[in-house]
């Protein structure tokens, strides 16, 4: 029995390993030679999420997947495209989980809104506070 | 039955907790004095039950008794006995058990020593100190039991996880759990102080040492915690704004608050509605912290929902504990006066902007943080990271930080700005040049670029408040104030240089390779394989030169655990004066180069020393309170001795 259970996690752990010892890509562990080109992937890799990971970017992981979405940012970037292009084919590709800086959506207003409406109420209050006091 | 002891001990607790709940309240109302006169015992033996029943707890875990559910679990015959003892607060349970330890010790003191407000208002406080606590109580024993028993008992326990073996991970908890719970003690004298209407500069200072020392350990287990992660991560991040950092954040920016505020309503009698407001929210933040952390929420919403009995306890706790101590508050805002007033151009005017600041910058941060998880019960995922944190709350930390370099430089009610005009215009101008000279150098984001500037003119600026002053003879409390604004200057100056300036090599490297990476140079010298207790490695040597002079070696590890098996990065440090080499290991091309990744990052390491400047600053002001106080309470007890001396001298003079 011991055995048939090890043999059944040895064939499904099989795509694991095979995934796992894939080479990573070149720029997955690899700067970009231009300074100037690695500095834009660099200001756009920590603002990506890694999305196998707690709370850390993909400039911060050593996840295989992190490492693949390196790649792709770097080449990309070196093939001349924008930042926020590749952070739009990202987040088609992922959702909007996968950019850690969120866009003004139906979803995600409040998260604007409301530092606004802070401002605001600080403002009011120190006003109402300070100008009382006099 | 060493675990029945302590499960008997627990419930004894709770139900003096129940009787101190009783009694407090029974006095508020004025009822029979025979039942008031027990709230003070009561805390007092609570106070030593609950210690015995985590004793206790400590003590299976030293003896690894295996039938206990929760040390089979998470010990193993075979840890360090340090880990072991560790073991019993590194779990749900246990934590929960320190918990309520730390906060019946807490009661117990203020039953034994705290004589300065009227005795209802403190019967109120320790009525209040068990109702909070009763929750905590019915929560651990009705849902998380640390003394199940398990039958039968297995051989050996679960937990040898080597990798949860770190002295930093085991002392870390508690200490935000001090924090934690050195609010709650704030919270019930705020609701001591509005049931009874006596918010008053006596009760600030009562409260006082609380919020400082809870201050001080959040201060400690965020500054630790991040480096913690710095150096175990691997990728030279130091602050992720992830929801478990957060967590212990938004209790320290509500304690800051609070701080400042209490001691305005101490010395000044104004902020009196402030002081308990903030109180309110401090242990509010403090319960959505062990909300978030303790429910699993984190984790995934929906692995939430489908087991939420822990997370809705503790949610049921927050809105009884917070509901019921905002309907209070509401209902007393018209009685709690509005206190003293003041000028704009005052020190409590300053301190007022600091806590508006303070407070919105809570709110963000909670913002950022609860909304994706609300989000996301509706499926709908979104991330909120730093490229909104850091701008976001920049609009109100930056003006802040001004105003803390200016701030104790005013005085109390009302001042002129003829006064300061000369430090304020000197701060002036050394940010200028500040700002110039790092135009002028490097092109750098704007944040940085004003956190830097703010950093200096902050750092500067806190040892204004010295001028003129007998060094001597200053309070120690003042030094605390000082020490801890340059804590924040130096903090903020680590963060802002390590962004601004930091630089990364990461590069495949044959042996003989030399990288270089700003002033270090450092080569390849050779792999090596190293062998651990419980891990093999592969540790590569990297001799290093800084300016071309010869500096030390650094040897990080790639490292693999086999039980159970992980691998992990052991990163090397070299640290200077002026910031840390940061250097870790990657894999192995197939081309038989290295992966490695090299960070220069100066003056990184003030990030932490200005945390623990901040904390010993605390302390400093917590020690200077003490004292005072002590002093004052032998001063008192010397003139009631004289006068009774006196009363009997002339008592036999008249006999």
């Amino acid at each position: 029995m011991k055995k048939l259970v090890f043999l059944l996690f040895l064939i499904l752990a099989a795509p694991l390993t095979a995934q796992d010892s894939l080479p990573p890509a070149p720029y997955a562990y690899q700067q970009l030679d231009d300074p100037a080109l690695e500095a834009k992937a660099h200001e756009l890799m920590v603002t990506l999420r890694c999305l196998k990971c707690q709370s850390q970017s993909i400039a911060d992981s050593d996840a295989p997947m992190a490492g693949d979405m390196r790649h792709q940012v770097r080449t990309r970037i070196a093939a001349g495209e924008e930042p926020e292009a590749i952070r739009a084919w990202l987040i088609q590709r992922y959702g909007d989980y996968v950019s850690y800086q969120p866009r003004v959506t139906a979803s995600t207003w409040p998260l604007f809104a409301i530092p606004a409406l802070l401002l605001l109420g600080a403002i009011l209050i120190l006003r109402g506070r300070l100008r009382k006091a006099k | 039955m060493i675990a029945e002891f302590g499960l008997v001990a627990l419930w004894l607790a709770a139900a003096l907790a129940g009787l101190q709940l009783v009694a407090g309240f029974t006095g508020v109302r004025g009822g029979e004095e025979a039942i008031a006169r027990l709230a003070r015992p009561a805390a007092l033996v609570q106070a030593l039950l609950c210690g015995l029943a985590f004793l206790t707890l400590l003590w299976l875990f030293a003896r690894t008794d295996l039938s206990v559910a929760l040390v089979a679990n998470n010990s193993h015959s075979e840890k360090p006995m340090i880990f072991k003892l560790a073991g019993a607060w590194g779990n749900h349970e246990g934590s929960m058990l320190l918990w309520v330890t730390v906060m019946a010790l807490a009661g117990g003191l203020i039953a034994l020593v705290e004589r300065r407000l009227p005795e209802r208002t403190m019967l109120a406080t320790l009525g209040a100190q068990a109702f909070v606590g009763l929750g905590f109580y019915a929560f651990l024993l009705f849902s998380s039991n640390p003394f199940e028993r398990l039958n039968p008992a297995p051989v050996e326990g679960n937990g040898l996880n080597p990798l949860l073996q770190d002295i930093g991970l085991a002392f870390h908890p508690p200490t935000l759990y001090f924090g934690y719970v050195g609010l709650s003690v704030a919270f019930s004298f705020v609701v001591g102080a509005l049931l009874t209407r006596q918010v008053t500069p006596e009760f600030a200072r009562v409260m006082r040492p609380w919020i400082l020392g809870a201050w001080v350990f959040l201060t400690i287990g965020i500054t630790a915690g991040s480096y913690w992660a710095y150096y175990e991560l691997g990728w030279g991040g130091w602050w992720f704004w992830d929801p478990v950092e957060n967590a212990s954040l938004m209790p320290w920016l509500a304690a800051t608050a609070l701080l400042h505020s209490a001691s305005v309503l101490a010395s000044r009698d104004a902020l009196r509605a402030w002081t308990v407001m903030l109180g309110v929210i401090g242990f509010s933040m403090s319960m959505v912290g062990t909300f978030l952390v303790r429910s699993g929420i984190l984790t995934s919403v929906h692995a939430f929902a489908v087991d939420p009995e822990r997370g809705s306890f503790i949610l049921a706790l927050l809105a009884i504990n917070i509901g019921g101590a905002l309907v209070l508050f509401i209902s007393r805002a018209g009685t709690v006066a509005e206190g003293e007033r003041f000028s704009v151009l005052s020190r409590e005017g300053a301190l007022v902007i600091n806590n508006v600041a303070l407070s919105a910058t809570l709110g963000i941060v909670l913002l950022g943080t609860l909304y994706p998880l609300m989000t996301e019960a509706f499926d709908m995922r979104v991330s909120v990271g730093p490229p909104y944190f850091n701008p976001v709350s920049a609009i109100f930390v930056l003006p802040m930080l001004v105003v803390l370099a200016v701030g104790p430089l005013l005085r109390w009610r009302r001042d002129s700005f003829a006064r300061i005009r000369l430090p304020v215009v000197a701060l002036g101008v050394l940010g200028v040049v500040v700002l110039a000279g790092v135009l002028l150098t490097s092109a750098i984001d704007i944040l940085p670029l004003l956190g830097l500037v703010l950093s200096v003119v902050v750092m500067v600026g806190s040892f204004l408040p010295l001028r003129g002053r007998s060094l001597r003879r200053l309070p120690l409390a003042v030094w605390g104030m000082v020490i801890a604004h340059f804590g924040v200057g130096v903090s903020l100056f680590g963060m802002a240089s390590d962004t601004a300036f930091q630089q990364e090599r990461l590069v495949a490297a044959n042996t003989g390779d030399v990288m270089e990476v700003g002033p270090w140079q450092a080569v390849l010298a050779g792999v090596v394989p190293v062998a651990g207790p419980n891990w093999t490695a592969l540790e590569a040597s990297l001799p290093l030169t800084y300016d071309g002079k010869e500096a030390g070696e650094a040897r990080p590890q790639a490292r693999s655990f086999w039980s159970p098996p992980q691998e992990t990065s052991e990163i090397a440090l070299v640290t200077r004066w002026n910031g840390q080499l940061y250097v870790g290991i990657g894999n192995q091309n197939e081309d038989g180069r290295w992966q490695l990744r090299l960070w220069w990052k100066p003056f990184v390491t003030f990030i932490w020393y200005g945390g623990l400047l901040i904390a010993l600053g605390g302390v400093l002001a917590l020690l200077g309170r003490l004292s005072t106080d002590i002093s004052r309470r032998i001063a008192a007890r010397k003139i009631a001795d004289r006068r009774a001396d006196e009363e009997a001298f002339a008592q036999e003079a008249g006999a």
